[in-house]
């Protein structure tokens, strides 16, 4: 008894005394990996595990412990039960991921009550950030897109009327809004806003695109969750000729993620986007980041913003984990850490605002072009440093309070 | 042309190509509904297989597009006899329940089938070139692929319509339809005639299942996310008629087309209002025994 008594003392000492105590952070990884938008998960996922593989050694002695799960499908329950579970039973101390507005709606009082940060990774509605202290967010909101894109849209697009059509849902509503504001103030008209059923499964686009077709407006502004709905929004758009029939296709980048942009085809050249990633933008992290996921996940595999913002997402965590010597035990420590942090990633420079905890990134208007190479890529109109989201900056509805 | 005139030829047009697709999936449920009672939840499912079967053909093997969806609905044909002989047999006296859970159960089955051979992300199958883009049909341009769905679609009423009203295998099927017990008696082998059928009824169901991936896109979520679509053309048009299922395929497909097309805001409520108000006023559907 005497004997073991001494080792326990002797091991504390140890500990104590050690240079570092090695700490091991578990984080709780929420993504969509079943459904019609699995492949938006796995595209944040793929960059989580690739950040992780290539840079354990930066927090070193610390490790972290990923627990994985499924966010299912955009309505936000399974998403807050799964979540939840994390933080109770498996007490993650980060939680991150949520591709989907309504799982970071549904969980902003959980992790307000739990303490447990969240770093979302995707989930875009402009006020999301608003609902808990405890949220920081690395990828966008609706408005870093939309808003500048109603002035690009009517300058240098030549929109002078636009129609919207939007997947009937939070960040659709908030894209809109989003564009409609900017759009209006710079002396766009708007002439219809189409709501386009739930983001649950793929709607077949054809009769709301072909009504905006007949009613002939200049632009039609599509924001759909990406993924599977984007490659939809380009079959319809080919199909009915409507770049044919003059109406040119705009919207944020969600139209063109770079990982369905080859099967598209000739029906996305033109269109132009406003967004925070491509893989052709021109910087020496994004170069090195495709090279490394071409090792990793083979030549015909591409990231896409949502990997991009992964990336970012997994590289704060880190820095804070070293900031914080691995000590991230106080929720409220880690996302003060976090506030103002600042890190080169695939899309440049990015920032977390210490006041608001979104993300201030640079935004580049751009247009899908076949390449001299054969494949489709984007041709870099404009960029505009260091854009804050617009919809907290003019304190507009919900982003007010 | 004058805008509404634009406007109701716009809706007619894509609520015919969506009605075709309705008609050729939900036929061969129709039918063998009709001839046993049978309630097939996994109607969606061979529709799913041929679905995934022509995804296979076409973009592993580099099969035309046209002569996979002839294939898939052969194969699947082929296949659901099988299962006919194998499962659902044994069950054609059981109640409703234990036939609505051995079906379900197959669907659940095919659906984690497919996500483990195929994955949960929504496939797409490249076109030949002649069924991309749009085709001037005289006044006006329209998509390539609907129109020739609408075109398949009318080849196949006509096929079947003849194969059921001018055949001996037609009155076969019509009279075990209209009363099953006075068909065997006359020596009508209703077990077989009901194989057959069935066989027929997941071909095509393969057959628009090949053909939804470009509407779309095929997932494995497929197999139950418009088996609801597929009742209700069912339940809408009356058991085992031909006639009723086109004519609610029709209005069906025309309804919801026109319903998103004009009042998007309401989404897919009209399908429901269409149903609810059509089965009020007859509610064994359009053609059905009351």
């Amino acid at each position: 008894m005497r004997k073991f008594g001494w080792l326990g003392i002797a091991a504390l000492a140890f500990a104590v005394g050690g240079a570092a105590q090695a700490e091991t952070v578990k984080i709780g990884v929420v993504l969509p990996f079943s459904g019609a938008n699995a492949d938006l998960g796995h595209q944040i996922d793929k960059a989580f595990d690739l950040y992780v593989k290539l840079h354990a050694k930066d927090i070193a002695p610390h490790k972290v412990e990923i627990i994985k799960r499924d966010e299912g499908p955009p309505t936000g329950a399974q998403a807050k039960t799964v979540a939840t579970e994390l933080v109770t039973n498996d007490k993650v101390q980060i939680l991150t991921g949520f591709v989907f507005s309504p799982s970071a709606i549904a969980l902003a009082p959980v992790v307000t009550q739990a303490k447990v940060p969240m770093v979302i990774a995707n989930a875009g509605t402009a006020w999301i950030t608003n609902l808990s202290p405890y949220i920081a967010r690395l990828s966008f909101s609706m408005w870093h897109h939309a808003y500048p894109m109603g002035a690009f849209a009517f300058s240098k697009v030549g929109c002078k009327t636009a129609a919207l059509a939007y997947t009937d849902f939070p960040p659709g509503k908030d894209s809109t809004e989003a564009f409609k504001t900017g759009f209006e103030k710079a002396g766009g008209k708007v002439t219809e806003a189409i709501p386009m059923g739930s983001p649950v499964q793929v709607p077949d686009f054809t009769p709301f695109f072909q009504r905006i077709k007949d009613a002939k407006p200049d632009c039609m502004y599509v924001f759909i969750p990406s993924g599977a709905h984007a490659t939809g929004v380009a079959k319809a758009y080919g199909e009915l000729g409507m770049r044919k029939a003059g109406v040119k296709l705009i919207g944020p980048m969600d139209l063109i993620p770079d990982n369905k942009l080859q099967d598209m085809g000739d029906a996305a050249i033109g269109t132009v986007v406003m967004g925070n990633y491509a893989v052709d933008l021109d910087n020496a992290e994004n170069k090195a980041f495709n090279k490394a996921w071409h090792e990793a996940y083979g030549k015909d595999s591409y990231p896409d913003f949502m990997s991009a913002a992964g990336w970012d997402t997994m590289h704060a965590i880190f820095d804070t984990i070293k900031k914080l010597d691995g000590k991230v035990g106080d929720g409220q420590k880690v996302i003060d850490a976090m506030k103002g942090w600042t890190g080169k990633g695939p899309r440049g420079t990015v920032t977390i605002d210490a006041s608001t905890r979104d993300i201030v990134q640079d935004e580049h208007a751009m247009e899908v072009i076949r390449k001299t190479d054969g494949k489709l890529g984007v041709k870099v109109l404009g960029t505009t440093k260091a854009v804050k989201d617009e919809c907290k900056e003019l304190k507009l509805g919900r982003c007010g309070s | 042309m004058p805008q509404f005139a634009i406007i109701a030829v716009s809706i007619l047009f894509d609520g015919l190509a969506y009605a075709m697709f309705l008609f050729i999936t939900s036929v061969g449920l129709s039918v063998t509904m009709g001839l046993m009672g049978f309630v097939n939840l996994a109607h969606g499912a061979f529709a799913m297989a041929g679905g995934y079967i022509v995804v296979t053909l076409t973009r592993t093997l580099g099969v035309g597009f046209v002569p996979s969806l002839v294939i898939a609905a052969v194969v699947v044909g082929a296949a659901s006899v099988v299962f006919e002989r194998g499962l659902y047999r044994r069950l054609y006296r059981s109640t409703d329940l234990e036939q609505v859970l051995l079906t379900i159960g197959l669907a659940f089955m095919a659906i984690a089938t497919a996500t483990y051979l195929y994955g949960p992300i929504p496939k797409s199958v490249p076109l030949p070139d002649w069924l991309q883009g749009d085709v001037n049909l005289g006044f006006r341009n329209f998509p390539s692929y609907r129109a020739f769905l609408i075109a398949l679609g009318v080849v196949l009423i006509v096929v079947l319509w003849y194969a059921f009203e001018r055949t001996n295998i037609g009155a076969k099927i019509r009279a075990a339809v209209d009363n099953r017990r006075m068909a065997e008696s006359v020596g009508i082998n209703v077990d077989r005639l009901f194989t057959l059928t069935f066989a027929v009824g997941s071909g095509l169901a393969a057959l628009g299942g090949g053909l939804a991936i470009q509407l779309f896109g095929l997932s494995p979520s497929f197999a139950v996310l418009y088996l609801v679509l597929f009742l209700i053309v069912v339940a809408v048009g009356g058991l085992g008629s031909l006639k009723g299922t086109l004519l609610a395929a029709l209005v069906l497909g025309v309804f919801d087309t026109a319903g998103k097309y004009l009042f998007s805001d309401a989404g897919g409520f009209f399908v429901y209002a269409v149903t609810v108000a059509v089965l009020l006023v007859k509610p064994a559907g359009f053609y059905g025994r009351e």
